[in-house]
Formats: C-alpha cells, structure tokens, sequence
C-alpha cells in the first residue's frame, strides 16, 4: 500500500450555533485505501463529511489534496477537485435516466449528446458489473443499484477520494457484497475511500485504517488489524467496556403476563397478506426477516397505517376496529415508524413541539396543552433519554439521527402506551443510543408496556424480544421462543431451510 | 400501451411520455368526433387553423410556463405581462415608432419582467406563487395606467406585417358563393411552431433543460449532482418572460390592438394546457409537445361547445374546468396504477 497522503485535514474547526461541531478535527487519507470514519450520532462524521464535499464551510482549518491546499465552495466544487460523494439518502434525480444521472451537473458543451452519454454509461456499468441499463429511469432501479450508479458516477468524474456515507443501510446482504467489490475494485485503482457506517463487521470485513471521532474531537487512527472490535466501539462511545456487557446474552428475559393485550386474526391491509398476531401484556417479541418480507407492512395494518382490508382486532379482549392510527391510538397503540424522515419527524418544529404532538393528537384539539406543561415535558424527556439538543426549542431537523428518533420515542412515550410498535428503532443511530434504547424496551416491557420490536440486526432482536415472528415473501413462515432463540435458528427459518 | 410495444421501445414509456400519449390521442378522438357528429366548420382544415390562428399567443405562454412547472415553480404572472407588452406596443407603433423597435420593446418587457421575479425566486428564495403574483398585479396596473382605452396600432408597416399570412390553396374550402377561399396561417402560428421546437429542443438536448429536470424532480439531489441551481431557476422565469414578451407582439399582430382586458385569464389557460398536457405541478415531469396538443385540446373543446349551440361564455368555463378535473384523474389513475405494478 501507499503511503503517499492523498488527501489531509487538519485542525478542522466548524460552528454551529450553540455547539462546536467540530474542534479542530484531523484526518488523513491515503491513496489506495479504504478508510473508515467511525463515531457515535453527534461525533461529528457527518459534519466533516459535510466541510469536505463543501455543503458547509469550515471555520478554520485546512485541506489539502495531494499535498496542495485547496478550498471548497460548494458540492461541485469539491466534485471537480476529485472529491465525489455517495450519501444515505441517494442523491440523485428518479425522474432522470440513468446515464443522465452519471452525466448531469458536470463539465461539457451546452448541447447534450445522449445517444454518446448512453454509450459511455454503458460501457462503465459493464466494466464495474453493475446491472442497469443507460437509458433506464433511475426512479425504476432497486436502491442498491441506484447507489452503485451514484458511484459510478464518482468514478467516471476520474474521483481521487470517493466517500460513501452509510451506503449499506438500506441493502441486503448481497448487494452489500456486490458494493465491497467495487469499492475493492476501486481500491486497487488507486481511489481514496472513506467509509462511514455503523456496521462494524462491515468496518473489519472492507477497510484498512479507521478514524474515531467523539463529540466533535478526533479520539484517534488506527490500523484496522490493530484495534479490536471491542475496544473500537469504547472508543466510540467512551466508555469502558463492563458497561457494554449490561445486556449479555445470559440475561434472563422476563416472561410476561399471560393477559393478551392486542390479538389479530386474518389481519391484512392494502400492502399484507392476512396474518395472526398477537401479543401478551408485557411482552417483546419481534417480526424479522429480509428487507421487503412484509415485516413492516405487517405491523403497519396492525396500527392502521396502511388501508386495512380485513380481520377481527381485540384489544383487552374486546374487539376493536382499528382502520386509522387514531384508532390505534385511542387504544393505547403507538407506532415509531421505520422512516423517521418521511413518518415521523416534522423538521422544522421544535423538540418541544415534537414531543407533544401524539399527546395533542389524542386530547383533540380543542383541549390544548399549556405552554408550561409542554415545556415540562419536554424538559422530562430530553433528560431521561439524555436527547443532545441545545434546548427544547431547537428545530429538531438539526438534531442528529439518534437523538431525532429519541424525539419520537419521547413522543410515544408521553401518551403513556399499552403497546409500543419500533420499526426500525436504532437504524442508522450509533451504537451507544442503541443500547440505550434497547434498554429502553426492557424496562418499559417490566412496567407492563408490550412491545413490537423489528430491526435488520438479529442480534440486537435476540437481545431483547422474547418472541420472533419471522417473515418470508411477504408470509409468516415460523415463531421462534425459548431455546429456539438464535442466530442460526432464526438464519434457518429466514432462509427457508429445514426449521 | 400494447399497441405502443410495436415501436419497439427500448424502455417502457416514461411518466412524461405516456402523460403526453394520452393527451395526443384524447385530442385526435375529440377532434374526429367532431369532426364526424358536428360536421361543419370541423371538416375544413381552416377550422384547425383557426384555432392556432386565435391561440398563437397562447400556445407561447404555455411554453415559458411548462419550463417553469418542470422546474418545480410556477409563474402566473404570464397572462398580464403578455397584456402590458400588447398595450406598450400598441402605444409605441400609434407614435410612429420602428417597426424592430417595437419587437425589441415587446423582448424588453418580457425579460424585465423574467429578469426581476426571477432574481426575487431564485436568489432571494421568495415564494414564486407570491412573486409573480405581486407581478401579475403590477403588470396589469401598468396596462391600465398606459392606457384605459382601447389602442388600435395605427402603423404602416405593423399593418403590412399583420397581412403577410401564408395562404394555402390546397387546404382551402369553398364559400357559398362558390369562391375558394384557401387555407390561412397567421404569421404568429409560425412563430408559436418555432417556439415550440426551440423549447422542446431546449428541454431535451440542452445542459440547461435537462437541469431544470432534475432541479424539479429533486431539487437536493440536482444541488449534490453539482447543478448550480439557483441560475437554473432563474434561466426558466427568464424564458418564461421573454416567452411572454413575445407571446405579446403575437397577440398584437392578431388583435392590432392593445386593450386593458387583453389576455385576460390568459395564465390560467396557460396552466391548464401544461398540465393537460402532462406536465405536473410537482415538477420533474412534462413535455412542451404535450402542453402544445393540451392548448389545442382546450381550444377543440371549446369550439365543440360553441358549435354545439351553447354560445354562453360561462360554458366554455365549465368545460374548460370540467376537462382539466378529468384529466387530472386520469393522470392520478394511470400514475397510481404504474406505480402499483412497479410495486409487485
């Protein structure tokens, strides 16, 4: 490997207003290899990420890109200095084709050759194995494939540092597989890549070298080979490693009453298949399963978020009609939806406004919450889940992703629910708020409180729910309990193998 | 859909295009069957030109204004503009002005008035609804300040140019006196025709057309793709200005007027073709040749409304209306069910 630096930051300052983003952060990266950024929400990966591709201007600090010290303006600036980026949120046009994508907002005449753009795209999607054809709608690409087009854009813009931010959150196994070897692949041209995810295995599986951040400072830069996963993540997060073992495997799970609380029977909605539900008073148990089995339509219909079609509901053992999430409401269901950006959070409210809106909702409008009240609670909130905020009136769209989806949760948690559906609770959230909020759905779950959890990391189910449902092709294909509760059971069933 | 396959198409229709297939074909059905139940006027080819004849100026605004809807915006300022650049111009010829200097104040108007709500839409980041509606305003303020009665252009050479009209023979009719009176084309429809083209050329092989795409389809993801997007935004309510300057000197050179009422509602026509013709309001998605047959789909109906003895103005309101709300179904019906089949 090189050691020739590609690409140095050094002293990076960025302000905020009321937080210092970044205090004098350092990074390196060389060419030929794939870098990790690592840190909890809040440490400030995003933020650096930001200062480099020019989406914010740093207040102090430097950059420089093979030795010569640069300044970036504005996204196409750092493009057109070799800096690409892949975002979390794909950034590019669905109303557009494909090769359009590649092409767009870059240098060339007025006049645009498509038929020529269509070559050139197809040649590089050949050349990099990537399955789409140039004259395809974008919008009608899976999202894996928009993302590797998105990279395929960086490549062909001849990028000397490709950064891909959290690229993995929203691809199966597979194309996870499919994207390391590009990024491999691109690696072995001499391409600087920064990788920031919150998988860890993915982190030991692909990069070389890993950068720490924590609260806005550097921690520091280790070779990957040299750091355990462990100590990598009390890097993170600060803290020493007996805490990180709080909820062992070993931890008896508390067996729930034997009271039902919600039951469905050939519940099904515009998007899921009629399924039998139910759930005890206390208990966690989980849907799982791959990436559009059904798992979130499923609970979707049972909080009336999608069109119910059809079943019987029982609530308390009385039967219930629940076609609206009010309707779930008023019987004491609440629901954190898997996309916090598009069902959940509002932006530009504040945090205080945030966390009282489901209450608001169920008093009816015309029994307004005082402005102390409102206050009060959030001011309870925000310091029971330890939400990092600079007040309650911060809009909560400048909050980071854990500390958003603490919001929500704070927002559930103040109708005081006999059941609690998560969607997705800890995705894209550091692993700190991730224990916390697994924590979280235990205690709520002693105090009586039902819970749905779904998440794509088995482990973290396992570690807390007491129940999985697990879902394949949109169909309930197996319960497991007790001793059937592991990774290779649930592996198998997933799988469709012999269960 | 199945009969499309014979084109051999690559790829499936876009959003855009099948929104634009359907206009076309609903305007060649309404079209033949009036030509078949009303007979009449619809038989002779001068009835179409007739309606591209009284629509020219229309038919321009309705360009500017696709521009703009694709790009996510809106410009309703488009109708006032045209009536204060008819009004100016009439004013200037009746002083025995230049003839190329009357063109070049009707392209003034127009990008002024582009230059302006531009730079507040897309550098100040106001509102457009607000912006041009402030627009709207102050354009038909200034009509009536020029001039509160009507203006003929008394001008030779204005006069001269309005006569100059292509003459088709071949597509002309009988009269009952027995006379052929050959098919006529006004000088304006040749120039809504080029205007047309520019503009579809614009939006399909220009940088700066494929930009406003991808600024309406998704206006953080044109940012992150390196698109400056404020100048872009700013390009389309220039055009659409200068498209309305010109629309002006076009409905001039139809009326030989200028009178404060001129292009009355003209932007609310405007908007109706474009979105008839397949462009959406949510921007990304549009077509200027869709917006072209959505105008003369407008103008058939209408004139199947006043030949079917329903002279009343405040019916060709109502159908106007009645066929925007029906093809806004139709799109929210055909989009909704492509959607769903993407989906499984």
């Amino acid at each position: 490997m090189q050691e020739e630096c590609l690409l140095t930051m050094r002293r990076i300052d960025k302000r905020f207003p009321g937080v210092l983003a970044l205090n004098g952060v350092d990074f390196t990266l060389r060419a030929g290899e794939i870098h990790a950024l690592m840190g909890e929400n809040g440490a400030g990966k995003s933020t650096l990420i930001k200062v480099l591709t020019g989406v914010y201007q740093m207040d102090g600090g430097e950059i420089r890109v093979e030795g010569e010290r640069i300044a970036i303006h504005s996204p196409q600036d750092a493009q057109n200095k070799g800096i690409s980026t892949v975002y979390q949120e794909i950034t590019l046009c669905p109303n557009l084709t494909v090769a359009e994508n590649m092409f767009i907002g870059r240098d060339g005449g007025a006049w645009v050759r498509q038929r020529e753009l269509e070559r050139r795209a197809d040649a590089l999607l050949t050349r990099l194995g990537i399955p789409a054809r140039s004259t395809q709608l974008l919008g009608s690409c899976s999202l894996a494939v928009q993302q590797m087009v998105a990279i395929a854009r960086a490549v062909d813009m001849k990028c000397k540092v490709l950064i891909l931010d959290e690229p993995t959150s929203s691809l199966d196994e597979k194309e996870v597989q499919r994207l390391f070897d590009l990024m491999r692949d691109l690696k072995s041209r001499g391409v600087g890549i920064i990788f920031v995810t919150h998988f860890l295995d993915q982190v030991y599986e692909v990069s070389d070298r890993i950068t720490v951040l924590r609260n806005g400072e550097l921690v520091g830069e280790y070779l990957t080979e040299e750091l355990p996963q462990l100590q990598l993540v009390s890097k993170m997060i600060g803290k020493e490693l007996e805490e990180l073992s709080y909820l062992g495997e070993t931890e008896e799970k508390k067996t729930a009453s034997a009271e039902t609380f919600y039951e469905a029977e050939g519940l099904s909605s515009s998007d899921a298949l009629p399924f039998d539900f139910s759930i005890r008073k206390g208990e966690v148990n989980g849907f799982t399963g791959l990436l559009g089995s059904g798992r979130s339509e499923s609970v979707r219909a049972i909080f009336g978020a999608d069109k119910v079609t059809g079943g019987t509901v029982r609530v308390n053992g009385k039967p219930a009609k629940i076609l609206r999430p009010i309707d779930a409401m008023k019987h004491g269901i609440g629901y954190l939806a898997e996309d916090r950006k598009r069902d959940g959070i509002i932006a530009e409210l504040s945090v205080r406004e945030n966390i009282i809106l489901a209450l608001q909702v169920m008093n009816g409008m015309f029994r307004p919450i005082s402005r102390s009240e409102s206050e009060a609670f959030a001011d309870e909130y925000i310091k029971v889940l330890n939400i990092k905020t600079a007040s309650r009136e911060t809009p909560v769209g400048s909050l980071s992703g854990g500390n958003q989806q603490k919001v929500i949760l704070a927002r559930w948690l103040l109708t005081h629910p006999d059941y609690l559906i998560l969607d997705e609770p800890t995705r894209g959230i550091d692993v700190g708020t991730k224990l916390e909020i697994q924590k979280l759905v235990l205690k709520l779950a002693e105090e009586g409180v039902s819970v749905t959890f779904i998440s794509s990391e088995v482990e973290e189910m396992l570690r807390t729910c007491s129940r999985l449902i697990v879902m394949r092709d949109r169909h309930v294909v197996g319960e497991l309990t007790g001793k059937d509760l592991n990774q290779t059971q649930v592996m198998k069933t997933i799988a469709g193998g012999e269960a | 859909m199945r009969k499309l396959s014979l084109l051999k198409r690559k790829e499936p229709l876009s959003d855009t295009q099948l929104l634009m297939t359907i206009t076309i074909g609903i305007f060649f059905v309404m079209y033949i069957l009036a030509m078949i139940l009303l007979g009449g006027g619809f038989l002779h080819a001068q009835q179409l030109f007739d309606m591209l004849n009284d629509n020219a100026s229309l038919i321009i605004v309705s360009c500017g204004l696709t521009i703009v809807m694709i790009g996510g915006g809106i410009d309703i300022s488009v109708g006032a503009v045209t009536s204060l650049t008819v009004m100016s111009c009439a004013l200037y010829l009746n002083s025995g002005g230049s003839l190329i200097a009357s063109m070049l104040i009707a392209i003034g108007i127009g990008l002024a008035f582009g230059l302006v709500q531009g730079f507040l839409i897309s550098y100040l980041e106001i509102q457009p609804f607000i912006v041009t509606l402030a627009g709207m305003f102050f354009a038909r303020g200034m009509t009536t300040i020029l001039s509160v009665n009507p203006q003929k252009a008394n001008h030779k050479a204005f006069a001269a140019l309005r006569e100059k009209k292509i003459k088709i023979d071949a597509l002309g009719y009988r009269a009952k006196n027995g006379n052929l009176v050959p098919g006529t084309i006004e000088i304006g429809v040749v120039v809504a025709i080029v205007c047309v083209i520019l503009v579809f050329l614009l939006l399909k092989n220009i940088r700066l057309g494929r930009n406003i795409y991808a600024m309406g389809g998704n206006q953080q993801s044109a940012l992150m793709l390196g698109i400056n997007v404020k100048r872009t935004r700013f390009m389309s309510y220039l055009i659409s200005g200068l498209l309305s300057g010109v629309a002006g000197y076009v409905f001039l050179m139809h009326t030989g007027a200028g009178n404060a009422t001129n292009a009355a509602g003209m932007e609310m026509n405007a908007i109706a073709s474009a979105i008839i013709g397949g462009t959406l309001l949510t921007g990304g998605v549009g077509n200027v040749i869709g917006t072209f047959f959505g105008t003369l789909s407008l103008t058939t109906i209408k004139k199947i409304v006043v030949s079917s003895g329903l002279n009343a103005p405040w019916w060709q309101s109502i159908t106007t209306g009645g066929m925007l709300c029906f093809f806004i179904l139709l799109q929210s019906v055909v989009l909704g069910r492509r959607a769903k089949k993407k989906k499984t």
